[in-house]
């Protein structure tokens, strides 16, 4: 007997749990080899998954085997001219023959072992353990998430939703109020009748009482079992989830000072940065504001694609940011982030401008605000009134120079390591 | 035989459940004819994502969940994607009913050529060989791994995936060292497994209690008698670990259980590469070679049947650089090709080196040399002069103490013998894997456990791995493992884990 089945359309990922066995196993491998792709390769593949590669000694599975040495007789098909007694130099590599090469199938040769991760797991792994510093919950207006919760007992309601033991409580409850005298004279009328016959008297009387009985039983069985009044609802209300709402607001220098290769790493810095928010923080809003002597919001192609030049007036950006705080996310509803890059060019007398308005305007309002130096020359003026405002608030403020690309992302790590939470 | 020629069951290569059950009839028909033996088929047709699922289970139909079956499945992935390897036509699974896999991506030449091959070669194959016979019971095996996954999972939910992943990881090592050579195992069954498994699990306990006793049993001290156990080295060493570990719980002991069973399980087929694959390519190529002759086929089918069947049975020479080892499928083939060659046409050479069945009746013969042998007993039997010839075979003796290799073999009337015994120790299992048994346990000192390693040909333990087996051991045995590589009596590594043991 013979049959045929077809299995296409059963579950073809049965490796799947497997395979996450596997991803969770090497997980550190696979970080690092993340943490390479990701200094290696423009920022516009990060978007792709990615091909991770571990050295497969790291995770052979090892069987007990032979090792190079011995003496070994090999088979070998092929013969093309030796004849008995042929004397043949060693070669180099590959000694081992038979005994050794058989328990080596399992990769055991100096080859990495390479597989593919999707983006999504690429992601994860490159944002793992990343989060925004001090987000706290805000209090917001017209929140999106409600959570529904238990509100007590209602008249009203849908049939799914009857309490039956309230129901059936009350019921019973109205029942007992509205029968309470009927019984009551009916005990009377009871004990009378039951009286007269023993007596055997008044025999008027006693068909007067069962008659006056059988009418009250009647009366009593009449109040209904249950009424459209006794039904009780389970009654539940939404109520707002308090989320935590926040704003990441993005400086970038695009003056002339800033040279082709500063713009780029500016933006792979702010692409990451996008890229973390958009995939942890549902609820995040992000602020793109690029300046040279003026500060301009714009939308994120903007932010990325376009060129513009011009001077160097750092102060623009952050006014601007202080009026779009003022006019759109008011500090107590808001958690609200800043991240600024620059080549640390700026106008003369600016830097000081920048230093008081961080100081006494922004600083207050942020939770979070970090400045990213890329330059390989000395410092200037900038940096050093920054240095200033770091010394103010160690926890709210960081900064970092950047010299060259690789550097982008473990300085972006650096930043938005997942920390002890300080006390707040 | 009357020679009327029929119509061609199928004119064009895209295949149908129809078509497949009429092929199977046929296929099946002729192979009565020739005695094959075998159990029912159950066909199972699945894509290519779902063959790449199955072979990271290692041919099981149901396997437990581990980390090293990710690992061969994103590896097989990786391998087909990139269009360094082809996915197998097909895959077999030793059961009663016995599950074939075919591709939907074949064409129907190719269904044709893989149910002749697996349903009704590997198939037989597996029913009558007396390895098979003996060592696995095809009726209960599905029915066992499905046991053992569920076991396995509901370990993991009791004591965490990470201690049932170490606890795998230090029996796969082990794994090639879970068999018994010699005795023939109970014939297992699922439910019996798990009404036995509970009583088991308390009996064993109690042994394992009684064996480590710390209380001194006075008379036995007073004789001043060292007790050696075991009393015999043993091979079987995950049978050892389940039955006599001090520290194992009884959870774990029945994962070891699990890991052993399965091993025993493929022993078989790992003795039988050559034999099992050389099998099912005569009889494709013998069975579609009927049907074409009775006209159920036609020539296009036969050209498409041919290049397939070449591109299998390709043997590379050893210089060539996609050179990599033996085909154990041209071997195979080649072999019982010549063994019905042998029967029907003997020659004087035939006659000189196989008296016994030379001019015999070939299908008696085949089917004796399929049941009673395994590769190594197979080659040293029935390699002729004419394979070695047209293999052109020859010998390298490569020798540690010498600074050369030297060919100490070839095809000629000298080196027939040789090559064969050369050639049949190659697919020796007890040559290929190092000699491993457990010499010693400490029971009343310290509890150390000792193995020992007797060389063969002086060959020597890969160092790396064996310490990193080592320390799996260690995992398992729970106090300090030694292993001693002997030649001769006189050791010649040893290893100790933990490494500090040694001071």
């Amino acid at each position: 007997m013979t049959y045929v089945i077809d299995r296409r359309l059963n579950g073809k990922n049965k490796s799947t749990v497997n395979r996450q066995r596997f991803l969770k196993r090497y997980r550190q491998h696979i970080k690092k080899a993340v943490d390479e792709a990701i200094n290696e390769r423009s920022i516009q593949d990060i978007e792709n998954g990615e091909k991770i590669s571990i050295p497969s000694k790291d995770i052979n599975e090892p069987i007990f085997h032979h090792g190079p040495g011995g003496k070994n007789d090999i088979i070998l098909p092929g013969n093309k001219d030796f004849v008995v007694g042929d004397q043949i130099k060693r070669p180099q590599q590959g000694a081992g023959g038979g005994g050794g090469g058989q328990a080596s199938d399992q990769g055991e040769g100096e080859d990495d072992f390479v597989f593919q991760i999707s983006r999504d797991e690429f992601l994860n792994f490159m944002f793992d353990d990343l989060e925004l510093p001090n987000l706290t919950k805000r209090q917001l207006a017209g929140t999106e998430s409600f959570k529904t919760v238990r509100a007590g007992i209602s008249n009203e309601g849908n049939p799914n939703q009857i309490n039956i033991i309230r129901s059936l409580r009350s019921a019973n409850a109205r029942r007992i109020a509205l029968t309470g005298k009927k019984r009551k004279q009916l005990k009377e009328y009871e004990q009378e009748l039951a009286n007269l016959q023993k007596n055997n008297s008044d025999y008027d009387r006693q068909l007067q009482l069962k008659e006056a009985i059988v009418e009250l039983k009647n009366r009593i069985r009449k109040v209904p079992f249950i009424d459209t009044f006794d039904l009780k609802y389970n009654l539940h209300t939404k109520q707002p989830v308090p989320s935590s709402r926040a704003v990441m607001f993005c400086l970038m220098d695009v003056s002339g000072s800033m040279t082709q290769a500063t713009k780029d790493i500016a933006k792979r810095f702010f692409i990451l940065l996008y890229l973390f928010l958009q995939r942890n923080y549902e609820k995040t809003e992000v602020v793109f504001i690029r300046h040279h002597t003026a500060a301009k919001e714009v939308e994120e192609q903007e932010f990325f694609y376009s060129r513009e030049t011009g001077g160097t007036i750092v102060s623009s950006a952050l006014k601007l940011m202080q009026k779009i705080i003022e006019a759109r996310y008011p500090a107590d509803e808001w958690n609200i982030y800043g991240a600024q890059a620059s080549d640390g060019d700026n106008w003369n007398d600016d830097s000081d401008v920048c230093h008081k308005l961080l100081d006494e305007q922004l600083l207050p309002l942020c939770q979070y605000f970090s400045y990213l130096e890329i330059t390989s020359r000395d410092h200037q003026a900038l940096w050093q009134e920054y240095e200033a405002v770091q010394q103010k608030y160690p926890q709210k403020f960081s900064m970092r120079q950047i010299e060259h690309a690789s550097e982008i992302y473990p300085i972006f790590r650096d930043l938005f390591q997942r920390r002890e939470s300080h006390a707040a | 035989m009357t020679k009327t020629k029929r119509q061609p069951i199928s004119t064009s290569s895209e295949w149908s459940f129809e078509l497949i059950e009429t092929y199977e009839k046929e296929i099946g028909r002729l192979a009565e004819g020739f005695k094959l033996d075998i159990y029912p088929n159950q066909i199972e047709i699945i894509s290519s994502e779902q063959m790449m699922d199955a072979y990271a289970s290692v041919g099981m139909p149901i396997g437990y969940n581990h980390w090293s079956y990710g690992k061969k499945f994103l590896n097989t992935q990786e391998n087909y994607k990139r269009g360094q390897m082809g996915l197998a036509y097909e895959l077999v699974i030793n059961s009663n009913p016995c599950i074939s896999y075919l591709m939907e991506e074949n064409t129907m030449t190719m269904q044709a050529l893989v149910i002749a091959h697996a349903c009704f070669g590997h198939n037989s194959f597996f029913k009558n060989n007396y390895l098979f016979k003996t060592w696995t019971d095809a009726d209960s095996i599905v029915d066992y791994l499905v046991f053992a996954k569920g076991y396995i999972s509901k370990c993991e939910e009791r004591h965490g995936i990470e201690n049932v992943e170490s606890t795998l990881d230090a029996c796969h090592a082990l794994m090639n060292y879970g068999v018994d050579r010699y005795k023939r195992p109970y014939p297992m069954s699922a439910r019996e497994e798990q009404q036995q498994q509970k009583e088991r699990e308390e009996y064993l306990q109690q042994q394992i209690n009684e064996l480590w006793r710390t209380i001194p049993v006075a008379e036995q001290d007073t004789t001043g008698q060292t007790i050696h156990f075991p009393e015999e080295p043993q091979e079987n060493i995950l049978y050892f670990i389940e039955k006599n570990a001090p520290l194992l719980e009884p959870w774990q002991r029945e994962i070891v259980r699990i890991v052993r069973k399965i091993a025993q399980y493929f022993y078989p087929q790992r003795q039988t590469q050559v034999m099992n694959e050389g099998w099912a390519s005569f009889w494709h190529h013998t069975l579609l070679n009927s049907l074409y002759d009775e006209g159920l086929v036609n020539d296009g089918f036969m050209l498409e049947f041919l290049q397939y069947h070449t591109n299998v049975l390709y043997q590379p020479d050893f210089d060539e650089p996609w050179y990599n080892g033996i085909n154990p499928y041209t071997l195979g083939f080649a072999m019982f090709q010549d063994i019905k060659r042998i029967c029907e046409q003997p020659d004087e050479e035939d006659k000189r080196f196989f008296p016994d069945f030379a001019g015999s009746n070939w299908l008696d013969t085949l089917h004796f040399a399929m049941e009673n042998y395994k590769d190594e007993s197979f080659i040293l039997q029935f390699l002729s002069p004419k394979v070695i010839r047209e293999l052109k075979l020859f010998t390298i003796t490569d020798d540690e103490e010498n600074n050369y290799l030297e060919v100490a073999a070839i095809h000629n009337d000298e080196g027939y013998q040789l090559i064969r015994e050369a050639l049949a120790s190659q697919y020796n299992l007890g040559n290929l894997e190092p000699n491993i048994e457990i010499e010693k346990v400490d029971i009343r000192g310290d509890r150390s456990i000792t193995l020992q390693h007797n060389q063969y040909n002086h060959k020597p333990l890969d160092n790396e791995s064996a310490s990193e087996v080592l320390k799996h051991l260690h995992t398992l045995w729970g106090f300090d493992v030694h292993l001693h590589s002997k030649d001769n009596n006189k050791t010649k590594q040893s290893w100790h884990c933990p490494e500090a043991a040694e001071a």
